[in-house]
């Protein structure tokens, strides 16, 4: 497979504006809280250098996280050797180095996804109902999709994406609620400051609104999808196999993953949640419609 | 003076174009070396597999000892290979008498119920698809190393520095041929 260096450099270079946006955001957080305490550079310098550890850390161990968060388990060659030959088949087809390690979701829902901060650093997870259901072309076609993701690095962008967006809409959820609970509490007793609070919640929306806005639209890219599934099909030369997995994925009654969420739904290749159309779920949803993938896989 | 500097700048771009080919081609060539181990790695596993199959059919194929002789055979052949051609021969050989083997298996209840078999089965299917896999990559970088020499004004310089093309590991006719199964 030769995958474009543009996705590559693309990948990496989303990454690298990620870190800048999460440590821009964090940075501005710990600038405001400094604003209360009276002094804005300890705030600012502490909560950068916070902020880059921890992006250290989730760069070389998110992928971990985010396994455990699913539930996935590293499983054995001896436990389930179909699904260890499908990986190293189709690592060899990739050219890639090493084998991405194996693991597996206990659930019924038929879901997989990979992750790993680079190729030589990756993992895949699917869950025991697509072990059950698919047949061996379906779960190649699968796997090359997974395999896709490692080699083009959307793992490690989607992997950064995970994380970093979901802390900060934790933490500035948290900051929001603190500082009205905080306006609330002090209404009576100083004018002063209830003024400054309100200042700095308007800051707070106005900052971070359009930022997170800016992550999530790296983020949600549903050529991803397309571009993993065309590119799975140049790894099995078979787009059946794919094509009917993804129709075995689609009729399947309960898509739900029980350990999946919002912040890890767009790792997997199928929405891991029940079905509602709604136009929220449409604009932002992180997949393209299942039938449109299907019936380009037919056509190839 | 002029003159002087005009060839001077042509033969700099002439050398650093030969330099980056140069390169380029060397490390394309260890790439398709590298491809090729790895065909060579999955063939290897597969012969190292063949004889406990062969045991562990034996008991219950009574019937079928030339289906055991051919693999036999056939596994001899890849080893004795040594050419890209004759490797490639000898393996597509080599898969077809185990599809065969697999296909008479489905006769032999008995045998389809043994864990050993089973378990045996499965790693020769995931060996077989690992051989497919790393020969539609190893054909990938052959055919890329190959265009890169053949393509002008590469070729008049690759073949000055001893580039030669590289054989694809291709399919023979027989493997083209539909295999017959017959249940």
């Amino acid at each position: 497979m030769r995958v474009s260096f543009n996705e590559v450099r693309n990948n990496k270079l989303k990454s690298y504006l990620l870190i800048f946006f999460f440590i821009l955001i964090i940075g501005m957080l710990g600038g405001l809280i400094g604003l209360i305490y009276n002094n804005i550079y300890v705030g600012l310098i502490l909560s950068i250098v916070a902020g880059l550890i921890y992006t250290l850390l989730v760069f070389n161990t998110g992928d971990k996280m985010i396994l455990s968060m699913s539930g996935a388990k590293l499983v054995t060659k001896k436990e389930y050797p179909h699904l260890y030959h499908v990986i190293e088949g189709l690592t060899i087809a990739a050219g890639l180095k090493n084998t991405p390690k194996a693991y597996v979701i206990e659930d019924t829902a038929l879901n997989a996804f990979a992750t790993g901060k680079d190729p030589e650093h990756s993992s895949i997870a699917v869950t025991t109902g697509l072990l059950k259901k698919l047949n061996r072309e379906e779960l190649e076609g699968v796997i090359a999709h997974e395999m896709s993701h490692i080699k083009n690095y959307d793992i490690r962008f989607m992997m950064l994406t995970t994380i970093l967006i979901g802390i900060v809409t934790l933490l500035s959820d948290f900051l929001l609620r603190s500082f009205l609970w905080g306006g609330m509490g002090r209404r009576d007793n100083e004018n002063n400051n209830m003024t400054l609070v309100l200042v700095v919640v308007g800051l707070v929306l106005a900052i971070l609104t359009p930022l997170i806005g800016q992550m999530i639209r790296l983020a949600i890219s549903r050529k991803r999808e397309f571009m993993a599934d065309a590119s799975a099909v140049t790894l099995t030369r078979y787009p059946k196999g794919l094509a009917n997995a993804l129709r075995k994925i689609k009729d399947d009654p309960d898509p739900l993953v029980d350990h999946a969420n919002k912040a890890t739904a767009h790792l997997f290749i199928s929405v891991p949640f029940r079905k509602k159309q709604t136009i929220m779920n449409k604009l932002f949803s992180t997949h393209p419609p299942i039938d449109e993938r299907i019936k380009i896989l037919e056509e190839m | 003076m002029q003159t002087w500097l005009i060839i001077t700048i042509i033969i700099s771009v002439v050398v650093l174009f030969i330099i980056f080919l140069y390169n380029g081609l060397i490390r394309l060539k260890n790439q398709v070396k590298n491809s090729f181990a790895q065909i060579d790695v999955q063939l290897k596993r597969r012969n190292d597999l063949i004889p406990n199959l062969v045991n562990s059919v034996k008991g219950y194929m009574k019937h079928e000892k030339s289906v055991l002789e051919n693999i036999t055979k056939a596994r001899a052949s890849i080893m004795n290979a040594s050419s890209v051609e004759g490797k490639a021969k000898a393996s597509s050989e080599l898969t077809n008498t185990l599809k065969s083997l697999f296909a008479v298996a489905e006769n032999y209840p008995q045998l389809k119920a043994n864990e050993n078999f089973l378990q045996l089965q499965e790693e020769i299917t995931g060996t077989e698809n690992k051989i497919a896999y790393a020969r539609q990559h190893y054909n990938d970088m052959v055919m890329l190393f190959n265009t890169k020499i053949q393509k002008f004004p590469n070729n008049l310089i690759a073949n000055t520095l001893g580039f030669k093309d590289e054989k694809s590991f291709e399919a023979t006719d027989s493997e083209r041929k539909n295999v017959t199964v017959e249940f």
